[in-house]
């Protein structure tokens, strides 16, 4: 077990594609942390990087203190694994297990007790002489786990490893992964874009785009501050609602309604709100904003309304056809069209530059002045 | 004690059995009302044709002389000659052919195995200076005709026969295997196969610390199996059967392959039919074998079932 660190580490490829623009990242020894992103936002190439598959432009990367940019991946002492399993499958499971540690001089006798072990943690023994043709999804992925937990590696590296699972047995490996590293607690970096999964199984997340880490931290930072409208958009389901809005005369103006007060300086913002958080009212009521019904989703315990914002001001072009998703109770039946009031939460508000996107300092609790 | 009511039950089953929601299983009706393929209409002709020089050089071989010159051809021999087989035996030192046949083979497939399997994965998966341009002009080489080469090739060999070991040279086994030991051939076409292995895999095993000959030798190799097998078979049947190339480096009786030996039946005047197709079947039997022994390897296929696809 080891901490990683990654110090200003570029990949650039010769087609002129940057894959990750400068990577700052540390994790600690016996931590979880999920880098979490769109698809092609450059996490994998992390992975890839700290795996020794790919060699960084520029940076370091250190494994326990060590730096191991010139390390060939066998040298590094970490386990990973893919996406597809990629289990031998001219090899029994037990010999898929016992490959790696073969491969490292580990004494026969040896190999098979840690393989034993291993499978019993993983209840694999049962699949042992199998090969891998023979096994199910969910099989091939615990043998795939197994292969890389019996080395006893410095760090985990596991790239997408759900991603081929049917729905029902992602949420079971899901679990299964967290009490495996709390029992095993090994440094593990996990590479997802599901964001169910980061934010269910990682200690830290790092959510990146574009090659870039727009925010590091806990699910509740990254949930409930989100340092950017990116961040916020993608984490969670629904997505948080990003409006765009006037402060004017201390007042914010959505949808040609002054909602509320503002202490954000004046000019163009854009408001977030998750959908839990938004209420919804028949008809308009003073200081919510004016919106109209486009669709109505009942999910059984609550029902989700998406409505789309009026804009009957000169700010209509810059929010024309915006729509936003609440949250109603269940049972909750509007008919498109109809005209709603949808107030923003007195705590649960974020201010964000029009410009860059940027969370802005005034937080939700001081801006608006109730 | 009342007896079990055994019957309605088995009403009950057959009604079960029978009901109309089994119908779909029953497989669909042919469209042509044949109890075959229609392919079957223009494969077994062609059969037919592909066996019937195999038949014709049977039937010779257990002829007399004097049988194989008639006209109309006899098709069915009055009385099988079978000591035909002996006479074409001590005709010649077929003992010796055979023996330089299989050394020559053994040799060219082994080295074209090893040889071919490192070239095609540098080809496939190393990434060198140069990579591209040497593999077009590797394929540019499968365009130019023996007939071409043969002269420079002769002279090469005959180079080596006087410079390097005699046993290279002209007349000798060696310059039967020196231009054979690889094959452009074989190094494109055991490439084509390497790309197909996952790469994702090699990735596992380089993780897991397997070097890059580990890599191919450990995980590429025995996932290419019907390739290889594909390869070696046709290596074998290629070298078995090459009669040219044997024929212009090698004079002497005892270093003779089974296809040059063959000759000794064909006279400036006369050919003895009977004897010559008699050594013919003999010198076929070896590829039968290989063929019956190979042909498992043709239809398995491992590469991608590791991988969920």
């Amino acid at each position: 077990m080891a901490e990683v660190e990654f110090r200003a580490v570029t990949r650039h490829y010769p087609d002129g594609v940057s894959a990750l623009k400068g990577l700052d990242l540390t994790i600690a020894d016996g931590e979880f942390l999920v880098l979490v992103g769109p698809s092609g936002c450059g996490k994998s190439t992390a992975l890839r990087l700290l795996a020794g598959l790919d060699q960084p432009t520029t940076g370091e990367i250190l494994i326990g203190g060590k730096r191991v940019n010139k390390l060939p991946p066998g040298r590094r002492d970490i386990a990973m694994v893919f996406q597809n399993y990629a289990l031998y499958p001219h090899m029994t499971v037990h010999r898929n297990l016992a490959y790696g540690l073969r491969q490292r001089g580990t004494p026969k006798a040896e190999a098979n007790q840690r393989v034993r072990d291993t499978s019993r943690l993983l209840e694999i023994d049962e699949l042992l002489d199998r090969k891998p043709g023979q096994l199910s999804g969910g099989q091939r992925q615990r043998v795939a786990m197994g292969r890389a937990l019996v080395r006893r590696p410095q760090a985990f590296l596991l790239d997408e490893p759900l991603s081929n699972l049917d729905a029902k047995l992602r949420n079971q490996v899901r679990g299964d992964l967290k009490r495996l590293h709390r029992e095993v607690p090994v440094t593990s970096i996990y590479v997802t874009h599901d964001q169910v999964e980061a934010m269910t199984l990682g200690d830290r997340l790092c959510v990146m785009s574009n090659g870039e880490v727009q925010q590091i931290g806990s699910t509740d930072d990254i949930y409930n501050r989100p340092a950017n409208t990116f961040v916020a958009a993608f984490m969670g389901s629904p997505p948080m609602n990003l409006i765009p809005a006037v402060v004017r005369d201390g007042m914010l103006h959505v949808g040609g309604a002054a909602v509320t007060a503002a202490t954000t300086p004046p000019g163009p913002v854009i408001v977030g709100a998750r959908p839990e958080h938004l209420h919804l009212h028949r008809g308009f009521v003073e200081g919510s904003v004016p919106a109209r019904v486009d669709f109505v989703e009942p999910l059984g315990s609550h029902t989700l309304v998406t409505a789309i914002v009026d804009g009957r001001t000169h700010e209509r072009a810059a929010i024309g056809g915006q729509r936003v998703t609440v949250y109603a109770p269940a049972g909750t039946d509007l008919s498109p069209s109809t005209p709603v009031g949808i107030t923003l939460p007195a705590k649960q508000t974020y201010f964000f530059d029009a410009a860059s996107g940027v969370a802005l300092s005034g937080t939700a609790s001081r801006a608006i002045a109730s | 004690m009342t007896p079990v009511p055994v019957a309605p039950l088995d009403a009950a089953i057959d009604e079960v059995d029978t009901h109309p929601d089994d119908e779909p299983i029953a497989p669909p009706p042919r469209r042509l009302g044949i109890p075959f393929s229609p392919w079957h209409l223009v494969l077994i002709p062609i059969t037919f044709l592909l066996l019937v020089p195999l038949l014709w050089m049977l039937i010779t071989s257990l002829q007399t002389s004097a049988e194989t010159q008639k006209f109309p051809p006899q098709l069915l021999p009055s009385q099988p000659r079978w000591h035909n087989y002996v006479d074409a035996w001590q005709a010649a030192p077929f003992g010796q052919f055979f023996l330089n046949s299989a050394m020559v083979t053994f040799v060219v497939l082994a080295s074209n195995l090893v040889v071919c399997s490192l070239a095609g994965y540098a080809f496939a998966r190393v990434k060198f200076l140069g990579r591209g341009a040497l593999f077009v002009v590797l394929m540019a080489t499968l365009m130019v005709p023996f007939q071409v080469t043969m002269i420079p090739v002769f002279l090469i060999v005959k180079w080596f026969g006087d410079n390097v070991w005699e046993g290279l040279g002209i007349d000798h086994l060696g310059a039967l295997m020196l231009p054979n030991l690889a094959t452009a051939f074989g190094i494109f076409f055991l490439r084509q196969f390497f790309q197909t292995v996952p790469v994702e895999l090699e990735e596992a095993a380089r993780v897991d610390g397997t070097s890059r000959l580990g890599l191919l030798f450990k995980i590429v190799l025995p996932l290419s199996l019907p390739a290889l097998s594909t390869l070696a078979a046709l290596t074998v049947l290629n070298s078995w059967n090459d009669f040219l190339w044997p024929l212009i480096v090698i004079t002497s009786t005892d270093q003779m392959t089974v296809p040059l030996g063959m000759s000794y039946f064909q006279g400036a005047h006369v050919v003895q039919w009977p004897l010559l197709m008699a050594a013919n079947v003999m010198s076929l039997l070896p590829m039968l074998l290989v063929f019956v022994v190979a042909q498992r390897y043709f239809v398995q296929s491992v590469a991608s079932t590791g991988v969920k696809g």
